[in-house]
């Protein structure tokens, strides 16, 4: 099978003007991918299954995966300038200072196909496409009219993380119900919390009860007075 | 709806659905009855449904227009675990995935976490692994065709049978690993306790008689008149449009195409055994039906060869990290042959003690995508059948 | 008032048996109870095993097990229930007749096992309802849930027939159906059923 820089070069020649890039994958296992932008991802996907020699026909997984807005924190050299005393004489003398810049990268949401051939048994084939961000532009096309076996996993994706994938043919929830609000396999997501008794509370659990036991006593002392007893 | 609607619905569906290739359109039925359509709900609580699922069917008289599943009553947040805590403490959970094959799923998670790693595994640890993961494929495939029996009304006789082989089995798994169904057995770079030779006489006393079982089961269920009416011809699954589904396992094999995981990706030691793959021609029930009785045969043939060639030597690699396991930072996708399809762990990893990402294919939600253009067309009866065959575990669709 | 065991073994030497009506009552309640064919997880085939040729769960008396919840008399859970799926499991127990009765089998249908942290698990099932018997384990053991069922069945030998605890069939003002939780935006509603699940005063 052809290697990654390989396949790069056979998608830039079929698709005119997509933008393919190559994620090194750094473990032992050197499973890298291409990274497909918006526009052309339906080409490329279409020209992966019919070509002769990839043939990829088997799409095998689909995952989303969620990334962060990651905090950059940055030392470096600046040139300023700065007003010193030197020899009893106020001047502006131009030096380099240290300086810390942060700045935050953001997020994006992404989801991974991994793509089989049963023709000529080979494989994996690892493509990537991200959104742009985590809160309002989560868009991506759909591979499910390339291959059927994305839509089933494309829902869980929009389930679960909350990717609208466009041009899906039946894009609503798969696990969880119609009217749940949240897309639970983020990051950021917050259980609900449905209380639980602890026998020896402690900690965050203790303050969760004492919570719980006054809003109860304001809401009418149901089962926050003392003729209830612990089993 | 009247039904002059649903008619002109139907067509403009059609012809919307003409710009999407061949495989991706379900068949689209014109209703012919006068009268309405009726809309069932089948599940979650049914006696014919393996556990907790729904189909949502529209019927046109008996025959079935459209049917969409509806999941997610068994989710468990499995994926949501397994980023909170480590590797090593996800083993138990993979074990109640696919809850029949306790073993297989442990071997797929531990090989996807040697791929990440670079972990080899040492040769006495292959042959164990091979070893259980043919008893639980015989001990799966034999369930799988009890209760697709059951369905069709035999009242449970045959699962009987099959329960008392896999009881035999389980007796196995017992002894060795502690528990009868969640074994947690696997660990990445070996197994967890080593066997004994009176373990593997005791193996080979199983194995042997299980030629005889399979022979009985047949006797009783190969040439019967209602399976034959009931299976031939009904849910009929083609080549291409299996492939591009991302159907696998015995349903794939069913349909004609060659492809088992064991012979593709050489992964263990399955190239020094000699077996075949059976392939079917039709792709109907009854083809799905001979080919798992056909791979329970070619698994005792696996078995007859391993269970005589297994090296001494140690069964874990003595340099391999259990605790404070941290991989270097990266990804892999590993897969293995389970007995219901082709079952792989996605795994990230950031450098920490957790994964970053753990994902699960699960075969059996896969291999439902196209469960709606097998049964349209069909009665509600074939239904039960049709879904029976494809072999779902709830654990696993749902994780 | 039950007879002296001595008595009654020297009488019916005799030909003579005397029993009491709770005895005789209790007695043919227990012996055939009616399982429900109710399977959630993993714990459902052992459930199954249980029933196949190994651990006969039919010479106990659950000769059948009925899909139909109107013909059932027992409902064992087993397996984890699901914030989706406790709607319906409610509103089976509440078309269950009188006399009903709940085994929660596993450690999901207790409290929630394994999978405790989750968004979509239902910290045990008897939140919304009252359970009778409760079988550690995940899986249990096949003799664990006849364990429970002989356990079951001692429980209704031991229920009196009038008087305080009498079995809710025989009492017009028990409670047999409870609230049906409603799925709503990002939990159940209610989370719980206070009446079955009263919370307890925490011990500081």
């Amino acid at each position: 099978m052809k290697t990654v820089e390989e396949i790069k070069t056979a998608i830039e020649a079929a698709v005119p003007g997509a933008r393919i890039e190559v994620i090194p994958n750094p473990g032992p296992s050197a499973e890298h991918s291409l990274l497909l932008d918006h526009e052309h991802a339906l080409d490329v996907a279409r020209f992966l299954r019919d070509d002769a020699e990839l043939a990829l026909d088997f799409p095998s997984n689909v995952s989303g995966v969620d990334w962060l807005d990651k905090e950059i924190v940055e030392k470096i050299k600046v040139k300023r300038q700065v007003t010193k005393t030197v020899d009893g004489v106020e001047q502006t003398v131009e030096e380099t200072v240290d300086e810390t810049r942060k700045h935050i990268e953001p997020g994006y949401l992404e989801a991974v196909y991994h793509l089989y051939s049963v023709a000529r048994k080979h494989g994996p084939v690892v493509l990537r496409m991200r959104t742009v961000n985590r809160t309002d532009q989560t868009e991506m096309p759909s591979l499910t009219p390339i291959w059927r076996g994305a839509e089933f996993q494309e829902r869980e994706v929009f389930d679960l993380f909350g990717i609208v994938f466009t041009g899906h043919p039946d894009l609503r929830r798969i696990l969880m119900w119609d009217g749940f609000k949240d897309y639970p396999m983020r990051k950021d997501y917050v259980e609900p919390d449905d209380f639980e008794w602890e026998p020896t509370a402690h900690d965050e659990v203790l303050k969760r009860a004492q919570a719980h036991r006054a809003a109860l006593a304001a809401a009418g002392g149901e089962g926050a007075d003392a003729t209830h007893d612990g089993c | 709806m009247t039904v002059a609607e649903e008619i002109s619905e139907s067509i403009a569906r059609a012809q919307i659905e003409e710009k999407r290739e061949g495989w991706n359109r379900p068949p689209v039925i014109v209703p012919q009855e006068d009268g309405e359509l009726l809309e069932l709900a089948m599940g979650p609580h049914h006696p014919s449904t393996h556990g907790v699922f729904r189909m949502d069917v529209t019927l046109d008289g008996e025959r079935v227009i459209r049917l969409k599943p509806v999941f997610g009553y068994l989710h468990r947040n499995h994926e949501k675990l397994g980023e909170g805590q480590s590797y090593l403490a996800s083993i138990p959970y993979t074990d109640r995935l696919d809850y029949f094959c306790s073993l297989t799923n442990n071997w797929a998670y531990a090989l996807a976490v040697e791929k990440l790693s670079g972990q080899a595994v040492p040769e006495r640890a292959e042959y164990i692994r091979v070893i259980l993961a043919e008893l639980t494929r015989i001990q799966n495939h034999a369930a799988s065709i009890g209760f697709l029996i059951q369905e069709m009304g035999a009242s449970g006789t045959p699962l009987m049978y099959a329960f008392r082989e896999r009881e035999k089995i389980l007796d196995l798994f017992e002894s060795l690993t502690g528990s009868r169904m969640m074994c947690n057995y696997m660990r990445f770079g070996g197994c967890r306790v080593d066997i004994s030779e009176p373990w593997l006489e005791q193996a080979r006393k199983v194995v042997a008689g299980l030629p005889r079982f399979v022979d009985e089961f047949e006797n009783l269920l190969t040439t019967n008149e209602i399976l034959l009416a009931r299976c031939q011809g009904v849910g009929v699954l083609k080549p291409d449009l299996a492939v591009n589904s991302g159907v696998t396992g015995p349903m794939l094999r069913a349909s004609g195409v060659n492809y088992d995981i064991r012979k593709v990706d050489h992964y263990g030691i399955y190239d020094r055994f000699k077996f075949r793959v059976p392939l079917g021609d039709h792709g109907d029930i009854y083809d799905r039906y001979m080919v798992r009785i056909l791979e329970m045969r070619e698994s005792v043939h696996i078995l007859e060869q391993a269970l005589n060639e297994v090296p001494a030597g140690p069964i874990m690699d003595p340099k391999a990290k259990i605790r404070g396991f941290r991989p270097k930072p990266g990804e892999a996708y590993g897969r293995i042959e389970a007995p219901k399809g082709e079952l792989g762990f996605y795994l990230i990893s950031d450098g920490g003690a957790n994964p970053y990402r753990y994902r699960i294919r699960p075969p059996s939600f896969i291999n439902l995508t196209i469960l709606e253009d097998m049964c349209i067309g069909h009665n509600v009866a074939d239904v039960v059948l049709i879904f029976g065959s494809v072999d779902i575990v709830l654990g696993e669709v749902d994780r | 008032m039950a007879v002296d065991q001595q008595l009654n073994i020297e009488m019916g030497k005799q030909g003579v048996f005397v029993t009491t009506i709770q005895e005789l009552y209790n007695w043919g309640r227990k012996s055939s109870i009616w399982p429900m064919q109710f399977g959630l997880a993993c714990c459902a085939i052992e459930m199954i095993a249980t029933t196949m040729a190994r651990y006969d769960m039919a010479r106990f008396g659950a000769e059948v097990f009925r899909p139909s919840p109107r013909q059932a008399d027992l409902m064992i859970v087993s397996g984890t229930v699901t914030k989706k799926m406790a709607p319906q499991v409610v509103r089976l127990y509440n078309q269950m007749a009188e006399p009903k009765y709940v085994i929660a089998m596993g450690a999901c249908a207790i409290s929630g096992g394994p999978f405790k942290q989750g968004y979509n698990v239902l910290k045990g099932i008897d939140r919304y309802i009252p359970v009778d018997v409760h079988i550690p384990g995940c899986p249990p053991r096949p003799e664990a849930l006849l364990q429970a069922f002989i356990a079951l069945q001692k429980k209704i030998d031991e229920q009196h027939l009038t008087g305080e605890g009498r079995p809710r069939h025989l009492d017009a003002d028990a409670q047999s159906e409870f609230t049906v939780p409603e799925p709503a935006e990002h939990d159940l509603e209610p989370t719980s059923n206070h009446g079955v699940w009263p919370l307890p005063v925490v011990i500081k």
